[in-house]
């Protein structure tokens, strides 16, 4: 079990919110890049996340572009975990590569600041502020497992193909 | 039971009987990155470990976003990239070829094949057929490494036409018009397949515009059956032999059907800040443009020019707004310089950028200024997609953007041509 401060957003933060192109200069200078994570939608965010906080969103979290530098970025200033209503396609896929849990569950009961318990183990986040429970679905197997073994490229260097 | 498209594709590909849900693994035909997602990608194959490309030739190395290189940070990208794919044996396209999916449209993708790229917008080859669809960098790593990806078989929603467009009205005001309808997440993880009799009014460049929308919709692939069009198409690139025929089966499963009688459609405009959030061009008549920008893999293709230099011809833009037009590819460009449209364009008032994506994602050619109002013919009008959080970004077709270039605000292209 894990506990974290949740970090709120709203509905259709997009790729472009969380790194826009304009700092694509950076890349190759990834702990550069991260200070810049999602700060047209909330200014400041890198330097206000704590190691274990929670990213809190409403639904299509992550639409738009195929970037895994947007995972990457939000896994790298220290975000344990992304909770959303909905979250988009490749964002879901390249969290999941990266090792980045999404939990998809009713964030209405999650205010900005509230404190969060993981247990990834029953598939639950408590919020301490108000007693509330939440649980979230099940991955798909292939998902599951790449999350498990932390990330894509580690599942692929421990099986060597893909194993369904 | 019969099979969508994207359940015949991947049956197929996977020698398995795909059904929506299953989790499959497939070989892939075409993998591709470009200059801003490639060099992760290079990052994550050499962090795997992975020794060579399973298959170099079907390996493209796009360097179309930042091109040419607007600065040092995207130059030293560039050069790893061209490194990466001498080292490998892979294919590069260069600055000033084009944008990859206009690229792949003209000289790769085919009917039943399996395309995947880390770029959201792959799914555009659906256009010819092709199951299409972007991924992430690590994804794309190892797609390159085993030349495999695993795909979960989306649900299908049927998108059936009929009729045909009205003048001034076309394929970009019928997808916009689409995601207004299913939202920017309606159909995220499906399949859209485009269907009905009508479907021989949609060339393959409105196609191509079609399918390209499909992600802003949240959809996986945005698929077309294979047929005259897409054999004439061929044809003409001289890949004649890579045509088959491909057709949902009658008594496929959707999981939820549109009709669209295109007649009834009006020219749409999407307004700051999401692509869902339409209306017709009508209802937003009178917002003053800095900016008119033609262009991308949704609206950059010789058809867009030639519809551009025609509606504007003897006419300039306005004095208050610019306009911009990039040819989605240097063959785009040089059959526009041959037919005069580039000629007409400029003359008009158009600065005319070099193929490749130029304004569309923000870090070159006609980045926006505090406050300033953009009209675009691109996909995506997320805050902050053209360079400056604090503009405002419009999307359209190509003939409402030439009519708005003229006007120096929107307006509705039948009311003002
Ligand atoms: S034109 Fe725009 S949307 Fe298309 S690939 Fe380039 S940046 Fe992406």
């Amino acid at each position: 079990m894990t506990k974290g401060r949740a970090l709120k957003f709203g509905d259709s933060i997009s790729t472009d919110h969380i790194i826009p192109g304009r700092f694509a200069h950076l890349r190759s200078n990834l702990p550069e890049l991260a200070k810049h994570t999602l700060e047209d939608a909330r200014p400041g965010f890198a330097s206000q996340v704590n190691p274990g906080d929670f990213i809190v969103a409403g639904t299509n979290f992550g639409l738009g572009s195929s970037r895994e530098h947007a995972p990457l970025v939000i896994k790298m200033c220290g975000i344990q975990a992304v909770l959303a209503k909905s979250v988009a396609r490749i964002f879901f896929r390249n969290a999941i590569n990266l090792g980045l849990p999404i939990l998809i569950c009713d964030t209405d009961k999650i205010n900005d600041g509230d404190e969060l318990i993981l247990d990834l183990a029953s598939s639950s986040v408590k919020n301490k502020a108000n007693g509330v429970t939440l649980t979230f679905g099940k991955l798909p197997g292939v998902m599951l497992k790449i999350l498990e073994e932390g990330g894509l490229l580690n599942y692929i260097k421990n099986h060597g193909d893909f194993e369904l | 039971m019969g099979k969508t498209l994207a359940e015949k594709i991947l049956s197929t590909k996977s020698g398995t009987d795909a059904k929506a849900g299953d989790i499959v693994v497939c070989g892939v035909d075409l993998v591709f990155v470009q200059d801003t997602t490639g060099p992760l990608t290079v990052r994550q194959f050499q962090e795997g470990h992975f020794p060579r490309l399973a298959r170099p030739e079907n390996t493209v190395v796009f360097l179309d976003h930042a091109s040419p290189s607007p600065s040092s940070g995207f130059a030293n990208d560039h050069l790893l990239l061209r490194q990466f794919s001498r080292a490998q044996g892979a294919v590069l396209s260069e600055v000033g070829d084009g944008i990859s999916h206009q690229i792949i449209a003209e000289r790769f993708a085919g009917p039943g094949d399996v395309i995947v790229g880390a770029d959201s917008h792959t799914v555009t080859a659906g256009a010819l057929g092709a199951f299409a669809t972007g991924m992430g960098s690590s994804d794309i790593a190892v797609a390159m490494a085993l030349g495999k990806t695993w795909l979960r078989v989306p649900e299908t929603f049927k998108v059936s036409v009929s009729e045909s467009f009205a003048p001034l009205v076309g394929a970009k005001d019928f997808i916009l018009n689409l995601i207004g309808t299913l939202g920017a997440d309606g159909a995220t993880y499906k399949s859209l397949e485009f269907s009905g009799e009508a479907l021989f009014n949609f060339n393959i460049s409105d196609r191509l515009t079609i399918s390209s929308m499909a992600v802003e919709a949240g959809a996986k692939v945005g698929i077309f059956p294979s047929d005259v069009v897409t054999m004439a198409f061929l044809d003409w690139r001289g890949r004649g032999k890579d045509y088959k025929a491909l057709q949902a089966d009658s008594d496929a499963e959707y999981e939820r059907v549109l009709n669209i009688d295109l007649s009834q459609l009006e020219p749409m405009v999407a307004k700051p800040h999401t692509v869902d959030n339409v209306s017709p061009a009508g209802d937003v008549k009178g917002v003053k443009i800095n900016q008119v920008f033609i262009g991308t893999c949704t609206n950059g293709r010789l058809t867009d020019l030639e519809l551009a230099a025609k509606l504007i011809k003897g006419k300039k833009r306005h004095s208050d707004t610019r306009l911009i037009v990039a040819p989605a590819s240097r063959d785009v460009y040089l059959s526009a310089l041959k037919e005069g449209y580039i000629q007409t364009l400029v003359e008009a008032g158009a600065t005319v950028t070099p193929p490749g994506c130029a304004a569309c994602l923000g870090v070159h050619q006609g980045v926006l200024a505090d406050g300033e109002n953009c009209l675009s013919t691109a996909n995506r009008n997320f805050q902050g997609r053209m360079g400056n959080p604090k503009s405002f970004i419009y999307l359209a077709s190509t003939a409402t953007a030439i009519a708005t270039a003229i006007a120096g605000e929107i307006v509705d292209p039948r009311e003002a041509i």
